[in-house]
């Protein structure tokens, strides 16, 4: 199971990418391989407002229904359309070509909310 | 303290997903549901289903009660030949959806739900109380069985290899008495995937050489071993019912598409007049297979519209491995019950297009 060094992770197995005050957004390995075969994602449109902590969207595996919450607050500037044809991008690569959207991060002061690598490992390894 | 099957260890030595299912704990998947799902569709796949009960129904005048119990007619069935029926309460709704085995004249076996063992013994113990039948007695055998499904187009050729019993003799709905790898066991050609494939029941100390020999001599045709995960995504797309989604004491069996193991041409069964009342006033609801027309995953319980009406509720949904897009069953009025009707499913926050399709969805 990754982790990797760069990214910051949320309790709700969010992953995001911090680049020039734009945060990627998508969910963990860890998260995806619970999860099993994701077979659909539903996502905000480009432009909707997020809240942190509040369910952007969905994703969907043969059995079951996850919400996805927002690790920051701020505006949908990109979504990833690649995961309406093929959603297993999130199983095959969680933290590249299944990335999620991307958020103009609104405070600066949420990313300190946010565990880093070894946090979030050591997290998951309490949850298992 | 979930209930276990003996083959408990063997799932968590393969990494199997365990989660609770009806008081057990049981494989929900092992490499992944897809995957599982069409190995059963292309090759083969075995599923332990030990939590599966079993009830023994013998004597003299078991067939008369048998006939008292259940909706379909037991009395058309040979040795050696099992049979899908169901149980009703008086009023009509079910009290659960069974498999019936005659040995002989005497000696019957019920292959229940595992969540509705108990439920149904009470049930069966009261219907014998109620009635007037001499020295029928009832045993709850469960513990006595453990039961795997070997299903998929490679599931005889593999069988073959460890029995003496010619399978090819098995005829569909027939079972056999015979040794697999020495062990006595009811070798039963039925299942829940719309695959052939065999139903294994012997008892719960041989089951791990059983799940074992079964694995090493399928491996070469693709054998996996399968969670409910798949075992519910199979059954969805041959449009089985599944007891508490499809089946419920709030759904009777002409309502869930049973009418055909429903003989209400019986003199008498547990249900029968109020079921005859419902067929003659017409029945109000019908269930239907239907199959998504836009991107979405139809899920248990979310409602159904027509022009913007709700008709009815989805009883079971998933994504279809086979078909690679959403697929489902619902209760919906009779009026909006044809094949080709559009619905709208409500998912979350929007209504979503969708198409009543002829079941079964796979073509087998």
């Amino acid at each position: 199971m990754e982790f990797p060094d760069e990214l910051k992770y949320t309790e709700e197995h969010e992953w995001v990418l911090v680049e020039d005050g734009v945060v990627s957004v998508g969910i963990t390995d860890f998260a995806q391989d619970s999860l099993g075969d994701v077979v659909f994602v539903e996502l905000p449109e480009v432009g909707t407002v997020l809240e942190v902590g509040k369910p952007f969207g969905v994703v969907e595996s043969v059995k079951a229904v996850s919400d996805v919450y927002a690790p920051v607050s701020g505006e949908v500037i990109e979504i990833n359309e690649e995961l309406q044809d093929m959603p297993e991008l999130i199983n095959t690569s969680p933290y590249e070509d299944g990335w999620m959207l991307k958020i103009k991060l609104a405070d600066n002061v949420e990313l300190e909310d946010l565990m880093d690598a070894d946090d979030y490992q050591n997290f998951v390894e309490e949850e298992e | 303290m979930l209930k276990k099957t003996p083959l408990n260890a063997v799932h968590k030595a393969a990494r199997a997903r365990m989660v609770d299912f009806g008081g057990w704990e049981m494989p929900v998947q092992y490499r992944g549901v897809i995957e599982e799902h069409l190995a059963v569709r292309h090759a083969a796949g075995l599923f332990d289903v030990s939590h599966m009960g079993e009830i023994k129904v013998s004597g003299p005048e078991a067939l008369a009660f048998i006939q008292e119990l259940t909706t379909n007619d037991a009395s058309s069935l040979e040795n050696g030949q099992v049979q899908y029926s169901a149980l009703c309460y008086p009023h009509g709704g079910v009290v659960d959806d069974v498999t019936l085995y005659r040995f002989d004249a005497e000696h019957y076996l019920f292959c229940v739900n595992a969540a509705n063992t108990d439920k149904d013994f009470a049930w069966m113990e009261e219907v014998l109380a109620d009635g007037d039948f001499s020295g029928v007695l009832l045993h709850n055998v469960s513990d006595d069985f453990a039961q795997l499904a070997l299903q998929g187009p490679a599931a005889e050729a593999i069988l073959s290899r460890l029995t003496d019993r010619a399978l090819t003799d098995i005829g569909y709905y027939r079972f056999h008495e015979g040794l697999v790898v020495g062990v006595p066991t009811i070798i039963s050609r039925t299942g829940y995937t719309g695959e052939d494939g065999f139903e294994l029941y012997f008892a719960p100390d041989s089951a791990e050489e059983v799940w074992k020999n079964l694995m090493d001599v399928g491996a070469e045709d693709g054998l996996v071993p399968v969670g409910l995960g798949a075992r519910d995504t199979l059954r969805l797309e041959m449009k089985y019912a599944l007891y508490g989604h499809e089946l419920s004491n709030e759904i009777t069996p002409l309502e869930a598409g049973l009418g055909w193991i429903t003989k209400l041409d019986k003199p008498s069964f547990v249900g029968r007049e109020a079921l005859l009342k419902m067929k003659a006033a017409g029945v109000p609801r019908r269930l239907v297979g239907f199959a998504m027309t836009e991107p979405g995953i139809p899920r248990a319980d979310y409602p159904v519209f027509v022009d913007g009406r709700q008709v009815g509720v989805v009883t079971s949904g998933t994504m279809s491995p086979s078909l690679r897009h959403g697929i489902g069953l619902a209760l919906v009025e009779t009026a909006c019950a044809g094949i080709g009707t559009l619905l709208q499913i409500g998912i979350r926050s929007r209504k979503v297009g969708a198409r009543i399709e002829k079941t079964p969805f796979v073509k087998k």
